[in-house]
């Protein structure tokens, strides 16, 4: 991570029809910096994320890559999107394209690489992840963690200058979770910028150089990870984290009792 | 020797009248069913809309069609019609009208049906990685809904193509009307004519949807 600010979000707000959910998010992302996002459920974690790609458009508030505002315009968001590689919690592969053209269609059709090139590309990245042997299956054929691997593949396939997480492991069944999350932890290893939302806490304090929690649409609490899991500042969040460890407390309790 | 019925079917021209017959209820269909395609992509785009009057429009409609028995809408256009109007619709005409009717309405629910089965999931990744619109209806959305429609309006075509044989009821002579018009007029010197002429129809009915229902069946594995 170096110093140079990479992403920049100032005076986010986003409403759904009178509700507001994003209410004036200010953010900087480091070049090279993991940045995770936690938070109650409804609070505005993924739609942050959906904003700063522009697939949602904020209603006020500007983001900047690169020092490069990004806008709802058509072809400058095509470009700029490009640069943002996001994947999502849903199994979000093209259900009738195999795996390899999964990954290769962007770059072929957007970036309009060389295909041979791409599918190079494509099949070492694949190698990467553990997942060459099924470049030429089709979605359905594939475990839920291969599918989740096989939509980072795609994402990292145009070479994006960062990375969104939107909750990639929430829909897995827990033995997959990591195999997906060990793929995110090289990533960040090599020196990826990325921004990624997750209820895994073991796997948020691993990863982040920096936690943001947002409740309620608005940052309440940036800190380090050791602090923010060990001294959180904010009633709130010591509230969120003491939900981790409800079940725990409740058994003993009910130990006692008995 | 007692004759067999069978022998009727190669009596004077009596089979190429029925492939004649075979050959007017595979017209009609296939005609309804060409104007049905178009009518029912254009319908089923008009059925998506948000629109509170395109969507009361679409649903009297479709309700409408769907309610009436298809020999009442044939009733409907072909005396109804002439009555009221003063126009004189032939037995073909309307029998084409009523059949594009019904196919537009039902085509159109179905491509309703596979448009809204795209999950919207779909549309986000793709625009993620940069796809302009365009190229994610090219790419993405479209060949999914043709994979999930193909086998339905395929199966579409077979019921129309069955359900034509109620245009006897309106004067048109098609297979069935052939068949019946054999049997009566050969009715003492063929008593068991019904069993042969009825089972011959019953194989030109066959062999004129298998070959249309293998296709479905293939494409429903291939793309599945």
């Amino acid at each position: 991570m170096d110093s140079t600010i990479q992403l920049q979000a100032s005076g986010i707000v986003k409403r759904f029809g009178s509700e507001t959910v994003l209410d004036g998010i200010d953010l900087q992302v480091h070049r090279g910096e993991v940045l995770v996002v936690l938070g109650p459920s409804g609070c505005g974690k993924s739609t942050l994320l959906r904003c700063l790609n522009g697939l949602e458009r904020v209603d006020s508030g500007q983001i900047a890559l690169d020092g490069e505002q990004i806008t709802a315009d058509g072809a400058h968001m095509a470009r700029m999107r490009q640069k943002i590689g996001m994947v999502f919690q849903s199994y979000d592969l093209f259900p009738h394209k195999t795996i390899l053209d999964n990954i290769t269609l962007a770059p072929i059709k957007v970036q309009h690489r060389p295909r041979r090139e791409a599918e190079q590309e494509a099949e070492e990245l694949l190698h990467r992840v553990g997942l060459w042997e099924k470049r030429d299956a089709y979605p359905r054929q594939l475990s839920g963690g291969q599918k989740q691997r096989a939509a980072i593949v795609r994402a990292l396939c145009m070479h994006p200058e960062i990375m969104l997480f939107d909750e990639v492991t929430a829909a897995l069944d827990p033995e997959m979770v990591r195999e997906v999350l060990d793929v995110m932890l090289e990533l960040a290893q090599q020196g990826l910028t990325m921004i990624i939302v997750t209820h895994e806490m073991q796997f948020a304090r691993a990863i982040a150089d920096r936690i943001v929690f947002l409740d309620g649409g608005r940052i309440i609490e940036e800190s380090a990870p050791e602090q923010f899991f060990t001294a959180p500042q904010t009633p709130r969040a010591k509230e969120f984290l003491g939900t981790f460890t409800f079940t725990k407390r409740s058994t003993e309790q009910n130990s006692v009792i008995i | 020797m007692q004759d067999l019925g069978i022998s009727l079917l190669f009596k004077g021209s009596n089979m190429a009248r029925l492939f004649g017959g075979l050959w007017v209820t595979v017209q009609i269909s296939l005609i309804a069913v060409l104007l049905s395609i178009p009518l029912g992509i254009l319908f089923g785009l008009f059925m998506t809309l948000k629109h509170p009057a395109a969507r009361l429009v679409s649903r009297v409609y479709l309700d409408f069609i769907r309610i009436m028995p298809q020999l009442v809408l044939l009733f409907l256009v072909y005396f109804g019609v002439t009555r009221t109007f003063g126009v004189n619709l032939s037995a073909w005409t309307s029998a084409i009208l009523v059949f594009t009717l019904w196919g537009t309405a039902e085509m159109g629910d179905l491509v309703r049906g596979a448009l809204i089965s795209i999950p919207r999931h779909q549309y986000d990744s793709a625009e993620a990685l940069g796809l302009t619109r365009l190229q994610t209806y090219t790419y993405i959305i479209i060949p999914q809904t043709l994979r999930r429609l193909l086998p339905l309006a395929i199966n579409l075509t077979t019921r129309m193509i069955k359900t034509t044989s109620l245009v006897v009821l309106i004067g048109i002579v098609e297979v069935l009307k052939v068949g019946q018009q054999i049997i009566d007029a050969n009715r003492f010197d063929y008593p068991t004519a019904a069993l042969w002429i009825y089972g011959v129809v019953f194989f030109l009915y066959f062999f004129a949807c298998w070959p249309i229902s293998l296709v479905s069946k293939r494409l429903e594995k291939r793309w599945r």
